[in-house]
């Protein structure tokens, strides 16, 4: 027969430091991407390219690849051919850093695999207390 | 805050069996309903406007798995906590805490950034009737405690009051697919001038996926009703699956009316497109419709998460995966008055970080772990128990081909969410993996071993 695991108490300042902690966690992860794409440039919006392209001057409806039709679009929502063209120019960079996407499919699955591993000790755990008592 | 053993099972009071397949439709609608007024043309922008349609039913497709699967676990494991209980009880205690974060997190982001088109639509529209300085960070305050006071109160009403306002919305857009006169092409809809072809040809497709989720991102959150519904093995079912053919049908529609009224680049970007699109068609009488639509959607959504955040959280703390103090049952209202609570000043946090796309990023993949979760959890759960080893409300058919492509096209929107978005993707997973360790090693010790198994089932096969 296992023996029954009796958790310890936990003090109200315990509880408090657990609670905040995962916030600051959940926190931390998203000051983290900030960081990560103002200062290292990861993601692939190209903000440069539309300033870029903004600034090169001398754009036209035409030159941004808009019918009539579109131009009309455009104007009926408020936007003269420069306000549009930052919208236009502003671009997904889809190139693939086959490094990054190997280490991010490698902490994706590794994930995955930790959980499922740790889980299934805690598991028999419960189950043994659960049925063998 | 009390010791951990002050609250004795012998006092727990329990949540009304009170809802119908009504309420479970509404709870799954009104999360998700507000992504067709916002949220799901972001795919556009990362595919084009037949990218993000091919998303769409992509997406549809991995929806229509995820309900088919929830259908039974759910009506099997009726619990609060949904997907939470299902893990606890089938994998093991450390994935049912990630879990049980993954619906927080992905709930409390969402309902922050409903609460954020709440307040930018009300600015938008103050600026179109000369107040261009109105601030909006008040209506984000005032929309998420308004809502927490209502599920605070009762289950009942603060559902009841979603099926009425999810119903208004969804009626929003199908009056405005009739008034743009879809058999009348070029009358007001102008397809064939405004679509083009692939802009970043299929890898764009592919990359659409992320926010395709959008169209449907939250109906798994009818399983959070499961230990407030009277009949779970009928309204889980019933309510998820009648929820689904609605959100085919509202996303279908919403991509058609945007599509032919905004250019794709504008489509793309924009923050309340529905809105826009109805100032396209020229008619105040529209725009009144889809202000109050967009504004009901928004609301209703932030309503459901709030619900079904604090479901979750507050079965964490009754199971001490979190502290304890959370377990709490309103003596009166029957409510997780503390979760519902805790959680407000968290999402207003979210709402004001300024970080509104991460925040949507966090939202989104917070899901998507989740129905990685479900798809292996649905094939362990047949092999543990197969059928007629214990008593299912429902069982799905086709059995393991709904799980396979669930995994399948999981896989593709995590690759997805890398073209463009690799940095938040590393960042977000990084939370977890600490999360997940800090369980293990210290918060697990708080957890009693036994009582975390509470369905009337044998052993399972393979222990």
């Amino acid at each position: 027969m296992a023996q029954r695991y009796e958790p310890p108490k936990q003090s109200g300042v315990g509880q408090l430091v657990d609670s905040v902690l995962l916030m600051v966690f959940v926190f931390g992860s998203l000051m983290f991407s900030l960081f990560y794409e103002n200062i290292l440039g990861f993601l692939g919006m190209g903000a440069d390219e539309a300033d870029a392209a903004a600034a090169a001057g001398e754009v036209t409806w035409d030159s941004l690849g808009q019918n009539e039709v579109m131009q009309a679009q455009w104007e009926k929502l408020g936007y003269g051919v420069d306000e549009a063209a930052v919208l236009i120019n502003d671009r997904f960079d889809y190139t693939i850093d086959p490094v990054a996407l190997v280490v991010t499919a490698i902490v994706i699955i590794g994930y995955f695999v930790f959980l499922f591993r740790a889980s299934d000790k805690e598991y028999r755990e419960v189950l043994r207390e659960k049925f063998d008592n | 805050m009390s010791e951990q053993t002050a609250t004795a099972p012998a006092e727990r009071i329990n949540l009304l069996k009170v809802l119908g397949p009504v309420h479970v439709w509404a709870l799954g609608v009104g999360i998700v309903l507000v992504g067709e007024y916002m949220g799901w043309n972001f795919s556009v922008g990362k595919g084009g406007a037949y990218g993000s349609l091919i998303a769409c039913w992509f997406i549809g497709l991995l929806y229509t798995c995820v309900a088919m699967i929830d259908s039974e676990v759910t009506s099997t494991v009726a619990a609060a906590g949904g997907q939470y209980a299902q893990a606890k009880h089938i994998v093991g205690p450390l994935m049912a805490f990630n879990v049980g974060l993954y619906l927080v997190l992905a709930y409390t982001m969402l309902e922050a950034a409903d609460a954020l088109v709440v307040g930018d639509l009300l600015a938008i529209v103050a600026g179109q009737f000369g107040h261009p300085d109105l601030d909006p960070k008040p209506f984000v305050v005032l929309t998420i405690a308004s809502l927490a006071w209502l599920n605070y109160r009762g289950v009942f009403m603060t559902l009841t009051v979603n099926f009425i306002i999810t119903a208004v919305a969804f009626i929003a857009l199908v009056v405005m697919f009739f008034w743009t006169q879809p058999w009348n092409p070029g009358a007001v809809l102008l397809h064939e001038k405004l679509l083009t072809d692939l802009p970043y040809g299929w890898i764009g497709v592919i990359a659409a996926l992320q926010f395709g989720m959008w169209y449907y991102l939250g109906i798994e959150g009818t399983c959070q009703a499961a230990e407030e519904v009277r009949s779970a093995g009928r309204s889980i079912p019933l309510g998820t699956m009648s929820g689904m053919i609605t959100l085919l049908i509202a996303a279908t529609i919403t991509w058609y009316m945007a599509a032919g009224l905004l250019p794709w680049e504008y489509l793309g970007q924009a923050g309340v497109p529905m809105y826009d699109a109805a100032q396209m068609t020229g008619s105040p009488t529209l725009m009144v419709l889809l202000f109050i639509g967009t504004i009901f959607s928004a609301i209703a959504s932030a309503n459901g998460c709030i619900n079904d955040a604090s479901r979750s959280w507050f079965s964490m703390g009754r199971d001490r995966y979190l502290p304890i103090w959370f377990a709490a049952v309103h003596p009166r209202y029957r409510t997780p008055y503390r979760a519902i609570i805790f959680l407000i000043p968290v999402a207003v946090a979210f709402g004001f970080t300024g970080l509104l796309d991460q925040v949507i990023t966090f939202s989104i993949l917070s899901g998507l772990l989740g129905y990685t979760f479900m798809s292996l959890n649905m094939m362990k759960f047949r092999k543990s128990w197969p059928l007629d080893s214990i008593k299912r409300g429902y069982v799905h058919p086709f059995h393991p081909l709904p799980a396979l492509s669930l995994l399948i096209l999981c896989g593709a929107t995590y690759f997805a969410t890398f073209l463009g978005y690799g940095a938040s993707l590393l960042a977000i997973m990084g939370f977890y993996i600490i999360a997940s360790v800090w369980f293990h090693f210290h918060r697990y010790k708080y957890v009693r071993r036994a009582d975390q198994f509470t369905m009337p089932w044998p052993k399972p096969q393979g222990y």
